[in-house]
């Protein structure tokens, strides 16, 4: 943990039951965020990214592990406390059609939680503040009467950023918050957020399965897989020389906007497995192409094999000089 | 278009909805061709009309708010707007199947999703419920769904596993004529390989058709050999995949090419097309790209543009460019700018 950490998660655990056992969303993960950075956070649908995320702000509640924030362990903090803490840590949803109450128009939506948190005394506050939130994310101003199910996805995505920010949070997890607009929002979306970033000094938590959108906007990577990280790294080098076999297959998989270009890709096989009660060994052996006898056996611990760069693979040096 | 047989074409389509402040024109004399086995890509703006023009095909629209004000759709050389609901009953979900944008406005939350599957099985099949179920759990095999969450209801499931179920859904009748509406978006890539991957097989089993909506470019240039570039209610550029991606003319298409980021590059800022999408109720006179076009000159805020043939089946809706181009190209001889 440097001087410039703000969050540090520590063997950070969520499972669920269901009626077929423990599901391992989320399964002893740790890591740490620098103030103003971004990471981002790829991997299979189902990983438990979104999970990662809710446990980290406390909307849902971890099973085992550490949140630290500023050093200080959020996850042990009372509801009194924590309410103070909803202010300075926010999420943006995945889904711009459902996470957003039908019933409420943009003003209501966006003056919720400056209500609920009782900022901006008279009404003639909040309506500035309304107002200003709209400018600050590009939503006209026009549309403040609107309802949600009568703005398409671009501005709905907006008013779930506008609430996010109401209350001038440090720390924003922004689950998929481009994944449903279409390329030119979410230009202007990204660009938002960095300036934002800029302008505010946020740190994110950047989710998302689009690694073009991610490699852009993120300082560091962390690659998931099963409620696992299996590789973290700066986004260079990630990108540069993926080590983990599903970065590789990963970054091999993603569609170009040229025609023309063929690349070698690494189609993988077979299913991913289960979540509930996985089994010892790597996560994602099922599907590895470069699977040992050692592999189903053993779980591969996240190890920092060069400064800065993490990677949970029994054969990491071996993949890297072989590439290299 | 060429004499080839066409499983889609919509000709003139318009589409409206009756909002507070007024009309929103979202599909503005729609003109698109698809042949037998033929991939087209849809791309546009959020807001622009692709979902619209989906939900005119299978007959969707909601009304009210919404109204299919002209036009036909020949789907096999019939028209779609003129069936019974009846008769489109027994073709949803059959011989076109779509797959919808928000994965739970099509499935049940109080139904387990083998069940949801092997309903549409048994919907459009002669078969008995055990082989409806037992197909239900080969579909979800199919998108990477193990048979043991086969009994999961939908909440159980993330995001990425409801739109696989969706997907499931939509190809267990094994359709001609396949609507994606954007399929993908919440899927991680591999597994978006694996899926797309199933699109081309079913395609070439049974020449299945696509109309892929999406923003994904990429997927475009894999997936299709045609696309469609809609801007407020109107297609304005419509090319093979290989002419609009070396080629793009419309400024709005080459606005999206620079707004995406480039994986094979840094860039500090990404280029956006300045603006928002115009207000529905109340679209710009001329050409609706105008007050957002680098190109504009005054002309474009008149008349509005139609579509002019560049080449051999690249169509744009720019005067501008189009004249520039074929100036350019020497295709009219005259002097260039
Ligand atoms: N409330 C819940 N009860 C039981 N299982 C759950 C619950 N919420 C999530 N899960 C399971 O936890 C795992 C992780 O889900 P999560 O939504 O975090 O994935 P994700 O990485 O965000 O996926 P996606 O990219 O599809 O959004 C999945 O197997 C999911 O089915
Ligand atoms: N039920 C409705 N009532 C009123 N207006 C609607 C309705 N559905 C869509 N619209 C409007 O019609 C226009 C076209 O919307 P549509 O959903 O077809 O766009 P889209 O291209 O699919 O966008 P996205 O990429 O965001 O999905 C938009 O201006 C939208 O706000
Ligand atoms: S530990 Fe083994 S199975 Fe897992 S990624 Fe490395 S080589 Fe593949
Ligand atoms: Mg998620
Ligand atoms: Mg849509």
């Amino acid at each position: 943990m440097t001087g410039n950490t703000i969050v540090e998660v520590k063997n950070l655990k969520k499972y669920f039951h269901t009626k077929k056992g423990m599901l391992h969303a989320v399964d002893d993960v740790s890591f740490t965020i620098d103030k103003g950075e971004t990471l981002g956070l790829v991997g299979e649908s189902g990983c438990g990214k979104s999970t990662l995320g809710r446990v980290m702000i406390r909307l849902l509640e971890a099973t085992s592990g550490e949140v630290r924030f500023y050093g200080d362990d959020i996850l042990k903090y009372s509801s009194g406390r924590m309410k103070d803490m909803r202010k300075r840590v926010q999420i943006v949803f995945q889904d711009p059609y459902s996470s957003l109450n039908p019933r409420l128009s943009v003003s209501d939506l966006i003056s919720e939680p400056l209500l609920v948190n009782r900022v901006c005394g008279s009404t003639a506050e909040r309506t500035g503040r309304v107002l200003e939130l709209m400018d600050t994310v590009g939503l006209a101003r026009r549309l403040v009467n609107s309802y949600p199910h009568e703005l398409d996805g671009g501005r709905r995505q907006r008013i779930g950023i506008a609430r996010s920010l109401a209350l001038s949070p440090e720390f924003i997890v922004l689950d998929e918050p481009v994944s449903a607009l279409d390329v030119c929002i979410q230009a202007q979306v990204l660009n938002l957020l960095n300036s934002l970033q800029k302008q505010f000094g946020y740190t994110y938590v950047f989710i998302s399965h689009n690694l073009s959108v991610v490699k852009h906007v993120s300082d560091r990577i962390a690659v998931m897989y099963l409620g696992k990280i299996v590789e973290m790294s700066d986004y260079q080098s990630l990108f540069k020389e993926p080590l983990h076999p599903y970065t590789q297959a990963l970054l091999s998989a993603i569609p170009i906007p040229k025609v023309g270009e063929k690349r070698d890709r690494l189609i993988l096989e077979g299913d991913v497995p289960s979540p509930i009660e996985p089994p010892d060994g790597c996560r994602f052996a099922g599907r590895c192409f470069y699977r040992q006898e050692i592999c189903t056996r053993k779980t591969p611990e996240l190890h920092e094999i060069e400064p800065g760069r993490f990677v949970a693979c029994h054969f990491a040096r071996n993949l890297s000089r072989r590439s290299s | 278009m060429e004499d080839r047989k066409l499983i889609l074409d919509i000709q003139d389509l318009s589409i409206q909805y009756r909002v507070e402040g007024g009309t929103v024109h979202a599909v503005e004399n729609l003109n698109l061709a698809l042949g037998y086995g033929e991939n087209l890509g849809f791309v546009g703006e959020t807001g622009a009309g692709k979902t619209t023009t989906a939900l005119g095909i299978m007959r969707l629209v909601p009304d009210p708010p919404g109204r299919i004000t002209s036009g036909r759709i020949l789907f096999e050389g019939a028209d779609l707007l003129r069936k019974t609901e009846d008769e489109m009953r027994s073709i949803r979900g059959g011989k076109i199947a779509m797959i919808f944008q928000d994965p739970m406005t099509s499935l049940n939350p109080v139904m387990t999703v083998d069940k949801q599957i092997a309903e549409m099985v048994l919907l459009h099949n002669d078969v008995t419920e055990r082989q409806a179920l037992d197909r239900a759990v080969e579909m979800l095999e199919l998108v990477g769904i193990r048979s043991e969450r086969a009994r999961d209801y939908p909440h159980q499931f993330s995001g990425g596993m409801k739109q696989r179920v969706v997907i499931a859904i939509a190809l267990a009748c094994n359709p001609i004529l396949l609507i994606a509406d954007e399929p993908t978006t919440a899927l991680d890539v591999t597994i978006q390989a694996q899926v797309l991957e199933l699109m081309r097989e079913l395609r070439r089993k049974i020449n299945t058709s696509l109309v892929m909506i999406t923003h994904d470019l990429g997927i475009v240039a894999e997936m299709c050999d045609k696309v469609a570039i809609m801007y407020a209610g109107r297609v304005v550029e419509y090319a093979t995949t290989e002419a609009l991606y070396n080629r793009p003319v419309h400024p709005y298409t080459e606005g999206l090419f620079n707004s995406i980021p480039d994986i094979d590059r840094d860039e500090e800022e990404l280029k956006v097309i300045q603006g928002l999408m115009p207000d529905p109720t109340n679209l710009p006179s001329g050409c609706p790209f105008h007050p957002r076009c680098p190109y504009a000159v005054e002309s474009c805020s008149r008349e509005a543009p139609g579509m002019v043939e560049i080449e051999p089946g690249h169509l744009v809706a720019c005067p501008v460019r189009t004249e520039h181009r074929l100036n350019s190209v020497g295709w009219k001889g005259g002097a260039g700018r």
